[in-house]
């Protein structure tokens, strides 16, 4: 492949700005590499080609005309198919939106255009972002470019494999009950979910509303923190969006540093049900961190063992609601015949897959009259408790750490129907989706049992994302350097 | 068997509550930008927020929230001070996202109430709660006889109503208006529309649609103590039709009851045409909305000073203009009402302020004025010709400069739109002859030509003057001032 | 508590899913094992504390009662699958609301 896709975003970003490469170039090189390898690793729902080059082409010409350039100017950035962008479909994985082409754009990916970036696809994902592997997506799943016959992880499968793939070297997700950070982790790259509130929803498809956070996925902590400063910020149209600065999380990337720090390790989450190697791994980033200055405390959060159950309550209740609109009368998919009643019901049959009518139907169900205070209502109380134990966390500790999943890619096939076993594998990032946490997951190793990626999931209190980058570079470097090359470097899937 | 409204109520206590849903004048829709104005060419006035197209967010309109508390102030409510919007799910076609954006169990005004005047009494309709919720799209269903949904092929949805800020309020049953509940509740509606007017936000104009009423009917065995189950009449479009409502659903249930069958809780549908109700969508299965709080929106926590702000600038309110108008024209109740019900209010007072005593701006208003406004079809505000006008007329005639014969045809060329009392009066020498001298020559003339009558004047039978007076004012062209053409004649033929 | 086959139906019906039987014979066990899964919540003691709808805690987020640029109708009707007058055809409504 060109050397131009082995470059980070940072990298790329330079060379564009000072003329040493075309934007141009640097879009089609993806372009062939995607055209390479995406029949594999089918990462990809839309490639953009002309779209892309012409995108890069303006840069091109805002350089030469002396015009300024924004931050990403010329770097090519793949994004998860639920975001809506003009001149491209937006699927959300389901066949009930394929082919439909959204009228408007969403706030993110305008302001990445304003920000010169190369918008070049749209990713596979799960299907409404509900899965953990892509399985759940009405176009088949993706690959683990480590290993193809294991999933990208999930929801954000697509967009974590466009990178490890280096068919482009940002990707956009979204993160609602681990959906950036798990692939991140078991793709070997790094994916962070920052504060909820801090990124525009607006033209971000709702799966859970209260939860859902776009966010960025790079292959180098640095990058990760350039699509995160240029993506993030307060939106008017977005009433939950958070009217603050942005944490200086690019800052922070660059001064990775845990000298005095106060880092907690959750012990809820390790023992029965992580895989050996995963707690391998952890177990070695502790004492990495420790010998990088960082103070190591265990702390227990008591109520995290309901964080999955009430996820698992919130979560549907609300895409529930959010995916009744789908119903063939005004967009997308429309089957059946008779009554509309009918139409809708045969619609949302031939158009949602099994996940969707199970967390539709399990939503229903909790917020029946007569359900709803044993079943939503008791997860909103428990959704409390786990904000309070993060509130008495971070009392003592600036950060948390732990694993982001408790296993590494498992095979395709392997969970696919077994939602219990699927759903297990957000248990340790959703506490920090229920209290609207930042949150991050870096690359720390491959598991010797089976060779594939370990991440370490970092936590830290509402707008404090910067702590997260400044730990991750930390780590990040302490292991490229024990290591000799990035960890990426070992990968051979394909 | 229907009963006799008489039959029925010799038996039975008739129960009312009203639903009644008012459409904002705000510029904008409750959630997004799009304009409001009526009667635009189909789907023109839309956005991907109230098309609730994938990945689109509502925004609070604040103007509909002020106003809402104007509302609620004005029917002396409690005024939340932290209150939330909540998700009513269901499906149906002219509900873009299938949920209803609308108040649950947090509306933003409580527990108040608006006094009826009727029949010289004075009725106290308890509120509530007022809560705000956005309007759905409108549907014209084709291919049936009526253009109704029975016998519809197909519908034809348009969005441009979906999105306006609707206002809900609800009253407490009614009971104890016994024979009168049909009149008070068409009272209420009409004092109701009267303080909406008043406020200004809205033109609760009920043949557009922009407020609409249900009806809850339920019947109370005398002496009993128990209520009834009630029903609820949909498309009750007009003041007449409230009324009508009422009466006809009393008339129904009694007759249900007479001979010992139940009456159904449901939904029925008020016939403009027949005058009855007919049965709609049963409510035995009562439909589970799911009711949840609205995860796109975060709440509204109307400041103190805010709320008093709004307190301080409520416009006079209709029952305050009443006690006031009353009290400074020394009016009774029931000549209140003849001014209210011909819309002449606003042009008395304003005839009033203008210079004219409250008795001639009355008499005009209520007399030739309310004729010719009826003739015409119209509105007595819409009429040509101003209170200052009015006021001008009753001065000229005050001061002897007309008559009532030549004040009504003054008013009548002003009308016809001739220009001004005074330029009339000029334009046609309308003027009084007041000149003594061709005044004095006029009646010689006539005591002269009618020596038998001036005979019999002279002996003392003054009634003989009118015919004097008659040819004097034949011969001035109506023209004179009678009385003094009579104190003339009488001089004359002292 | 366990759900029933036809308590899922039920479900389905309520969400507009068209479930063949097939579908539900395979979903009702899952959707059993699932709500017996989450009903945990309920061990958890939590008199007196107060259900977090966001955690954020941001309050009173408005716009100014100002026009903005709405859809032409080709946009807004741009993915409809079937127009008429320039209105959304839908087939025939069953039960009015």
């Amino acid at each position: 492949m060109s050397e131009l896709t082995t470059r980070t975003a940072a990298e790329l970003a330079a060379a564009v700005s000072a003329g040493e490469v075309s934007a141009a170039e640097v879009t089609q090189a993806h372009l062939d590499r995607i055209a390479a390898v995406d029949a594999k690793v089918k990462a990809f729902l839309h490639v953009n080609a002309e779209d892309a080059l012409a995108q890069a082409r303006e840069v091109d010409r805002r350089r030469a005309d002396g015009e300024p350039l924004g931050p990403l100017a010329g770097v090519p950035v793949a994004v998860k198919d639920l975001f809506t962008t003009v001149g491209a479909p937006a699927t959300c994985g389901s066949k009930i939106l394929d082919g439909w082409y959204p009228p408007y754009e969403s706030t993110v990916t305008r302001r990445l255009r304003e920000a010169g970036a190369v918008l070049i696809g749209k990713t596979n994902m799960d299907e409404f972002a509900m899965g953990s592997s892509t399985e759940n997506s009405g176009f088949g799943p993706s690959h683990n470019p480590w290993d193809l016959t294991k999933v990208p992880g999930g929801s954000s499968g697509g967009s974590a494999a466009a990178v490890a793939a280096f068919e482009a070297p940002l990707a956009l997700g979204t993160d609602t009950g681990g959906s950036i950070r798990q692939p991140a982790s078991v793709c070997g790259i790094v994916g962070t979910k920052p504060t909820y509130g801090g990124n525009s929803r607006y033209g971000v498809v709702a799966f859970a509303s209260s939860l859902d956070t776009p966010g960025p996925f790079g292959r180098t902590v640095l990058d990760a923190a350039l699509l995160h400063e240029a993506m993030s910020g307060h939106d008017p149209m977005d009433s939950t969006s958070i009217d603050a600065p942005v944490p200086p999380v690019v800052e922070a990337a660059r001064h990775g540093d845990v000298a005095g720090l106060r880092i907690g390790i959750v012990s809820e989450f390790s023992g029965d049900g992580f895989q050996p190697g995963v707690m391998t791994r952890f177990t070695e980033a502790v004492e990495l961190l420790e010998s990088l200055g960082a103070k190591l405390t265990e702390i227990s959060c008591p109520h995290f063992k309901y964080a999955l159950p009430a996820y698992y309550l919130i979560a549907p209740s609300e895409v529930s609601s959010n995916l009744a609109r789908f119903d063939g009368m005004r967009y997308g998919l429309r089957t059946g015949s008779g009554s509309a009643e009918e139409v809708m019901a045969a619609t949302r049959e031939a158009g949602f897959g099994a996940e969707a009518k199970r967390r539709i139907m399990l939503g229903t169900y909790a917020l029946s009259s007569g359900y709803y205070d044993a079943y939503y209502g008791k997860a909103q109380q428990v959704r409390t408790l786990i904000i309070r134990d993060f509130d008495n966390a971070f009392g003592q500790v600036d950060v948390l750490i732990s694993p982001p999943t408790p296993t590494t890619a498992f095979d395709i096939g392997e969970r696919a129907d077994d939602p219990m076993a699927m759903y297990l594998a957000d248990l340790c990032t959703i506490p920090s989706n229920l209290a609207g946490n930042a949150a991050i997951s870096v690359p720390v190793g491959l598991a010797p049992e089976d060779g594939l990626p370990v991440g370490l999931q970092v936590m830290a209190p509402p707008l404090a994302d910067d702590r997260l980058y400044r730990v991750a570079a930390a780590v990040e470097t302490a292991f490229t350097e024990r290591r000799g090359h990035p960890l990426l470097a070992e990968a051979r899937g394909l | 068997m229907t009963a006799t409204y008489e039959e029925a109520l010799q038996k039975y206590e008739p129960v009312f509550g009203l639903e009644t849903h008012v459409e904002l004048g705000t510029r904008t829709k409750m959630f997004c930008g799009c304009i409001t104005t009526f009667g635009a060419e189909p789907n023109t006035q839309t956005c991907p927020v109230c098309l609730g197209l994938p990945g689109s967010l509502p925004v609070v309109n604040e103007r509909a929230i002020e106003y809402t508390i104007k509302i609620g102030l004005a029917l002396n409510c409690s005024i939340a001070s932290w209150c939330r919007f909540a998700r009513k799910n269901y499906f149906y076609p002219d509900m873009p996202k299938n949920f209803q954006i609308s108040q649950y169990d947090e509306p933003l005004c409580t527990d108040g109430y608006l006094d009826v005047a009727i029949g010289g009494k004075t009725v106290r309709v308890g509120i509530e709660r007022v809560h705000l919720e956005e309007d759905t799209g409108k549907s014209l269903h084709v291919g049936g006889a009526t253009g109704r949904i029975q016998g519809a092929e197909y519908s034809l949805v348009d969005y441009n109503r979906a999105g306006i800020p609707l206002v809900e309020i609800v009253t407490r049953p009614v009971p104890g208006t016994g024979f009168l509940a049909p009149e008070v509740a068409r009272a209420y509606v009409t004092e109701l529309r009267d303080v909406l007017r008043t406020l200004g936000v809205s033109d609760v104009r009920m043949e557009e649609g922009s407020m609409r009423c249900d009806v809850n009917t339920s019947l109370s065995p005398r002496g009993s103590g128990v209520w009834g189950t009630r029903t609820e009449t949909k498309n009750v479009n007009s003041l007449r039709s409230v009324e009508r409502a009422v009466r006809s659903e009393v008339e129904r249930q009694s007759g249900v009851l007479d001979e010992g069958r139940r009456v159904i809780q449901e939904t029925r549908h008020f016939h403009e045409d027949t005058g009855v109700t007919t049965s709609g969508r049963s409510k035995e299965e009562a439909q589970d909305y799911r009711y949840f709080p609205e995860p796109d929106l975060v709440p509204v926590a109307p400041a103190a000073d805010w709320v008093e702000t709004i307190r301080k600038s409520l416009p006079e309110l209709p029952s305050a203009r009443r006690a006031r108008l009353i009290e400074s024209w020394s009016l009774s109740e029931l000549e209140f009402e003849a001014l209210r019900n011909a819309g002449a209010l606003d042009a008395v007072e304003a005839t009033v302020a203008a210079g004219a005593s409250p008795a001639d701006a009355r008499k005009w208003w209520l007399g030739e004025l309310a004729r010719r406004a009826n003739d015409a079809g119209l509105d007595v505000p819409e009429l040509a010709i101003t209170p200052a006008d009015v006021a001008r007329v009753a001065a000229l005639v005050a001061a002897g400069t007309l008559n009532d014969r030549l004040a009504r045809e003054v008013i009548e060329a002003v009308l016809d739109g001739e220009g001004t009392p005074d330029e009339v009066v000029a334009a046609r020498g309308l003027a009084v002859v007041s000149d003594d001298s061709a005044l004095t020559a006029a009646v010689d003339e006539a005591i002269a030509a009618n020596p038998d009558v001036a005979a019999r004047i002279r002996d003392g039978k003054v009634q003989a003057a009118g015919v004097l007076v008659g040819a004097v004012m034949k011969a001035t062209r109506g023209k004179a001032d009678a009385a003094k053409v009579r104190g003339l004649i009488l001089e004359r033929l002292a | 508590m366990p759900i029933t086959r036809d308590e899922v139906a039920h479900l389905a019906r309520l969400s507009r899913l068209a479930l063949s039987d097939e579908e539900l014979d395979h979903l009702a066990p899952q959707l059993d094992q699932i709500i017996s899964s989450v009903a945990q919540v309920q061990e958890v003691a939590a008199d007196g504390i107060p259900p977090t709808t966001h955690a954020t805690g941001i309050a009173n987020v408005f716009r100014a009662d100002e026009p903005s640029p709405c859809l032409t109708p080709e946009q807004a009707l741009s993915g409809a699958p079937a127009v008429e007058l320039q209105r959304f055809k839908v087939p025939r409504i069953l039960v009015e609301e």
